[in-house]
């Protein structure tokens, strides 16, 4: 957890002092989106129309792919391989992987039996979990016989459910066709570089063929062994994601290299995600004071590799075994005393029904969107700015301003809203944090936004944002938030062309870098 | 002589149990332990032991001087 620290908002902090890495700081994640323009902003970014048809198909309900799948569906990890192959800096093994969640927290070790069991009774209860993954603590890979029982114990019982994994890569190559025999159609490698100099400074040493590799040689062999596992599986047709954590000073610039690399060889959606590093993780980053990014940085750097192919900004370094619609967690709900205690009846059909529902849904909520867009036609400003909103999910304006553990921020433009990724505000005012007011800590992970859109918002609040500078709006209670967002615009342009108030560029917001412990 | 584990650093995350060639390794109340008839330092199988290079943990699993040195059957 935070101890006891925090900088003033928006400071960038010098890398090379401990005390200053040790931040507070907002989650901005990335997952990219649609240009912008007006398609149905699926995840990465691509819409409907942007895919091929098998790929469409295979990305539509998976929350980590589709941006706008992950309003509606979710996902869980389960954590049944512990052990690691590699070392990355950035990782303290006593706690999750770093790679697909947050370090410094802990989850839950299972047998594949166990998994099973609760997959199961997750996806009996929650009939959007449509998506199970195993990623960290370890790699799945260096753990095949756990990681594949896992598969095959669930593939039996739930066929329905998409199965997917998350790999350093090392063993990637060797494990292939087992992938595919197993009809994984989801693997996420982390890349987080393509040359070894830079690998170096990453990766201590690797474990490979009975014996441990260090500094450029153990780099050269994982990122070789990275893209010939990357290219393996896209000529098997399977879909592969890259992650890529963003150190600066150590890779940031070098991730465009990345990003060209991944793309060439098929991979279909890049996700760059902020370091998350602070001295009481424990990890070499951590120790050494090396710090993350901040929100804008990361924008602009996705920004920068957007252009060459999906971008993915709505990853939230989910934790490994959070259950629930992304950024919301019932795991406490299913622990394994529970869960060995219940009776799992797995009815597909019940499943089936409520994810046609969604379907109608998502239908709505683009036409909506696409109505109003239309109406912002032959409007035209160099006008780009953010704007944060809560959600509970389902695409609409349905959070109270006081209970949101997050914000989705949107950039809006006469193109359209886009949306460009989260921001974590929970937790804030615990442990670390003392006195001060959870308020400001909420202000500062969405200060670089122009307004913020609530179901609700009380009047202390309220005057607090508009004294800071964001415009707190809860006229569109309960509405879609790309219609929404465009309308507000529209009259924000409206404001600014007739006179009545000045477009003023905002600052920059912080990234979040405590993990978030409490949640069970 | 044997390797051992030292407890209070193991994370428990498994890694050197399956590399062990001689199965010497096992779980015990949450950590892992190495016994000491088992182990052969890896001598005969590989050029270092294999749960050392393994372990995520520097100077985990290291030499335990209270056994005589392993004798490879000659
Ligand atoms: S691959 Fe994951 S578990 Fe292994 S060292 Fe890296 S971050 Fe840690
Ligand atoms: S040194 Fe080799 S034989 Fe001994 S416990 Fe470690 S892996 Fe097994
Ligand atoms: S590899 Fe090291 S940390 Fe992991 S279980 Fe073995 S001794 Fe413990």
């Amino acid at each position: 957890m935070d101890a006891s620290v925090q900088h003033d908002q928006a400071t960038i902090p010098d890398g090379d002092k401990l005390s200053s890495v040790m931040q507070t700081i907002a989650e901005h994640k990335g997952c990219g989106t649609s240009g912008g323009s007006g398609k149905a902003s699926c995840g990465s970014g691509a819409g409907e129309n942007d895919l091929p048809p098998e790929i469409w198909e295979k990305v539509k309900n998976h929350p980590c792919y589709s941006e706008e799948a992950h309003h509606h569906y979710a996902r869980m990890h389960v954590a049944v391989a512990p052990a690691c192959n590699i070392q990355c800096n950035y990782c303290n093994r006593k706690y999750d992987c770093a790679n697909e969640s947050r370090p410094g927290v802990v989850s839950e070790k299972l047998s594949p039996e166990q998994a099973a069991k609760k997959v199961l009774a997750v996806a009996s209860t929650i009939p959007q979990m449509t998506v199970l993954g195993i990623a960290g603590p370890g790699d799945p890979l260096a753990n095949p016989e756990k990681t594949f029982k896992t598969f095959e114990l669930i593939a039996r019982t739930a066929p329905d459910i998409k199965l997917c994994l998350s790999t350093n890569g090392l063993a990637l190559p060797d494990h292939v066709d087992t992938i595919a025999g197993f009809n994984v159609d989801h693997v996420t490698i982390t890349i987080n570089m393509v040359d070894p100099e830079i690998g170096a400074k990453i990766y201590p040493w690797v474990f490979w063929k009975h014996k441990r590799y260090t500094g450029v040689e153990a780099a050269k062999l994982l990122t070789d062994r990275q893209l010939q596992g990357l290219e393996m599986l896209t000529e098997r047709g399977i879909l592969c994601k890259v992650n890529s954590v963003m150190i600066p000073g150590v890779n940031d610039k070098h991730l465009v290299e990345v990003n060209k690399a991944v793309k060439s060889r098929g991979a279909f959606l890049h996700n760059i995600m902020p370091l998350i590093s602070s001295p009481e993780h424990g990890t070499v980053f951590g120790l050494t004071g090396q710090r993350g990014p901040t929100a804008q940085e990361l924008k602009a750097l996705q920004d920068e590799c957007e252009g060459e192919m999906n971008m993915m900004r709505h990853c939230r370094q989910c934790r490994a075994d959070a259950v629930g619609l992304l950024g919301e967690d019932r795991s406490a709900e299913f622990t394994t005393d529970k869960i060995m205690a219940m009776e799992v009846n797995y009815d597909i059909d019940s499943r089936k029904a409520y994810q046609e529902a969604v379907e109608s849904e998502r239908v709505a909520k683009v036409v909506a969107r696409q109505e109003e867009l239309a109406s912002l036609a032959g409007q035209s400003s160099d006008i780009k700015l953010l704007v944060a909103v809560a959600t509970k999910g389902s695409g609409l304006i349905n959070e109270h301003f006081g209970h949101a553990k997050e914000f989705q921020v949107y950039e809006l433009s006469t193109a359209g809203a886009k949306f460009v990724g989260h921001r974590r505000v929970d937790l804030y005012c615990q442990g670390g944090y003392g006195d001060e007011d959870s308020l400001e800590t909420v202000i500062r992970a969405i200060n670089d936004c122009h307004a913020v859109f609530v179901a609700k918002i009380g009047g202390c609040p309220k005057s607090d944002l508009q004294a800071a500078g964001i415009e707190p709006v809860d006229q569109f209670a309960h509405e879609f938030i790309e219609k929404s967002a465009i309308a507000w615009f529209k009259s924000y342009l409206d404001k600014v062309n007739s006179g009545e108030i000045q477009h003023v560029v905002r600052g920059d917001a912080e990234i979040r870098q405590g993990a978030l412990t409490s949640a069970a | 002589m044997t390797l051992k584990i030292i407890a209070s650093q193991c994370t428990s995350c498994s890694a050197c149990e399956p590399e062990c060639p001689n199965v010497a390794i096992s779980e015990k109340n949450g950590t892992f332990v190495i016994d000491p008839k088992k182990c052969t330092e890896c001598i005969g199988h590989f050029d270092e032991p294999q749960c050392a290079a393994v372990c995520p943990v520097d100077n985990t699993c290291v030499i335990d001087n209270s056994f005589p040195r392993y004798q490879p059957p000659a």
